[in-house]
């Protein structure tokens, strides 16, 4: 290169076509296709030696669900970024093949990988479904009241019904009705999402402008800590009534973090760690299922015969899995209790090792990667937030699972987004990921010629900045 | 199943999954860098032709020569000229590689020169990075990320 100090590629050709990149997607579709019919048939041929005749079956059935994902994109978001659906798709086949492969390991209780691929199907349906009503995103910003209403009845539901209905393990996050359970919590968190995004873009002027500064940071006004407070409280109600640390540490969470990012202020993060660890605190000493989760956390093998149990066969199998994994079908992931929802993560690292968690978990994180460079890249600050708010909630609920299961944090009730067994999470990603392809087709599609309406009354309205 | 066969699906596997975040890879690096690498193109160099110069008078527009934003104009007055992402910019850019307050234009009798705010991946005055303020001269290229500006009379 001749000149060092200019990029070349600053300097795109005048007029090229933004590439809408629908081929790369279909390859990587394809390929991640290609990984789950092979670990299907890897656990198959290891586990009983010879190949099932449902495989067929699953396989026309799994690529059938992706083709009509990748058709749909392509005609009603073909500028969607090409890495979203590819991700979720390796996400969930590699779920798929894990909740078979625990089946397999326990036949009597019952088969659960067709009901996931239901879930999945359904998943793929609301995904569809909201590609096809939100034409744009921005759109979402007028339901916002709406749909806090609708978030916070979600929330609220398991709470007030019976435990009978609502209580699974001891944590009251479920509507149990004719056999199937929803966790509403799910469907919760992306309603909630949308609010706190619509609601901060209203409000961060005055969050961030408002404040006196102490300690070299700037902190808001006393008056101005009404929402933080207001979510606080929420997120409390939720541990005490629900007694879910998950869905508690995932909402407060995900304010505080959309909080910072509509700001720009660091003194948030500060405000939320305190109020955290005041939460923490409380509930703590307040609460004895709390409490018992601390202990467990610190010491699991202290309480080896009972609450600790899970977590240190999470341990054991994960030291199993060493650096290689034992090979798919090869470990006994089994031996972990519910293996299938919350410890589908010591799964995978046992039969796929450290390599092969550690490449679910970049598979994430191009997923999050990806929907906050979509952050970064839509011009309007609804749809920044709300891009930022999704992409950070699947980090966040994959941290603190991941963490619970490797001994990192105590244990919540939280799943694995895509990869753990459970419909309403399934689902309700899927709605999440549909949002992320909207937002990205918008960030990515170049800006049309602007023509004048022709008629006034047919000019749509616009915020202008003052 | 042979244990051969066995490692043989055990380290296969692990290879398949890594190509994946491979090629997901190759797709986030093509899309940072604008398109496959390799692909060069360059503003045609208009500094050779600077035609009549307008007895005195400054520059008049501000065109954009490259990048998604190409063949905007705008008209210059006395005003400076804010380009960058934020909402609030003059110009306001689509480009990965700008900052969202990027460079600023400023009217100093009659001439214009571009300053850089602060910007993460720096502007560029005709191969020079921009450092203090620079006086602009028509047909002179700026870059930012991937677009290029310049001032015509």
């Amino acid at each position: 290169m001749a000149g060092p100090s200019t990029d070349p590629r600053a300097a795109a050709a005048p007029g090229a076509t933004v590439p809408t990149r629908r081929g790369t997607e279909a390859l990587l579709l394809a390929f991640a296709v290609l990984l789950t019919l092979a670990a299907q048939c890897i656990v198959d041929l290891t586990v009983t030696g010879s190949l099932r005749p449902e495989l067929a079956t699953f396989g026309i059935w799994f690529t059938a669900l992706w083709t009509g994902a990748h058709l749909v994109v392509r005609r009603f978001a073909p500028y969607a970024d090409p890495l979203l659906l590819p991700c979720v798709a390796v996400l969930t086949g590699l779920g798929l093949v894990m909740i078979h492969r625990l089946d397999i390991a326990d036949p009597d209780a019952g088969s659960d990988a067709p009901v996931q691929l239901l879930w999945a199907t359904i998943g793929l349906v609301l995904f569809v479904a909201v590609l096809l009503t939100v034409r744009d995103h921005r759109l979402l910003s007028r339901y916002a009241y709406i749909l806090m209403l609708v978030g916070l009845v979600l929330l609220a539901i398991p709470a007030v019904l019976p435990a009978s209905i609502s209580e699974v393990y001891g944590a009251k996050l479920w509507i149990r009705v004719a056999g199937f359970s929803i966790q509403p919590g799910e469907f919760a968190k992306i309603c909630l999402v949308i609010f706190f995004a619509a609601y901060l873009v209203d409000k961060r002027d005055v969050l961030a402008l408002a404040s006196r500064k102490v300690m070299g940071l700037e902190f808001p006004r006393g008056r101005d800590l009404g929402p933080v407070i207001v979510v606080w409280v929420l997120s409390i109600l939720v541990l005490v009534f629900e007694r879910d640390l998950g869905s508690s540490l995932l909402l407060f969470g995900i304010f505080v973090v959309m909080i910072y990012v509509a700001t720009e202020r660091a003194s948030w993060v500060v405000i939320g760690l305190l109020m955290f660890a005041a939460g923490a605190t409380l509930a703590y000493n307040a609460f004895g299922h709390v409490q018992a989760r601390v202990d467990t956390w610190l010491d699991p093998f202290a309480y080896y015969d009972g609450s600790g149990y899970q977590v240190a066969q999470s341990l054991f199998g994960l030291g199993t899995g060493g650096l290689f994994g034992a090979g798919l079908g090869g470990g006994r992931p089994d031996a972990v209790p519910i293996a299938k929802s919350d410890f589908i993560g010591s799964a995978v690292g046992e039969e796929l090792g450290l390599f092969g968690l550690a490449a679910v978990i970049m598979v994430y994180l191009i997923l999050v990667e990806r929907g906050l460079r979509t952050s970064l890249i839509v011009r309007d600050p609804f749809g920044k937030l709300l891009a930022a708010g999704l992409s950070f909630a699947v980090a966040w609920q994959l941290f603190v699972v991941l963490g619970g299961v490797t001994g990192l944090l105590p244990l919540t009730g939280l799943t694995t987004p895509f990869l753990a067994y459970g419909g309403s999470s399934l689902v309700a990603n899927f709605g999440l990921v549909a949002l992320l392809v909207r937002i990205s087709d918008a960030a990515r599609r170049p800006a049309t010629p602007h023509v004048a309406p022709q008629r006034l009354t047919d000019a749509p309205t616009e915020v202008v900045q003052p | 199943m042979a244990e051969i066969v066995l490692q043989g699906f055990r380290f296969g596997f692990l290879l398949l999954l890594w190509l994946f975040i491979f090629a997901a890879f190759r797709v986030v690096r093509a899309d940072l860098l604008g398109g496959r690498a390799g692909r060069v193109a360059s503003v045609p160099p208009r500094a050779a032709a600077p035609g009549k110069k307008r007895n005195g008078k400054g520059p008049r527009t501000l065109v954009v020569t490259a990048g998604p934003l190409s063949g905007t104009k705008i008209t210059l007055g006395e005003q400076p000229i804010l380009i960058g992402r934020a909402d609030d910019s003059t110009l306001v850019l689509t480009d990965d590689f700008a900052s969202s307050r990027h460079a600023r234009l400023t009217n100093r009798g009659g001439q214009w020169y571009v300053e850089d705010l602060g910007s993460t991946n720096g502007t560029y005055l005709d191969q020079q990075r921009v450092q203090g303020p620079l006086l602009i001269s028509p047909g002179q290229p700026i870059r930012i990320g991937q677009t290029a500006l310049e001032l015509r009379s």
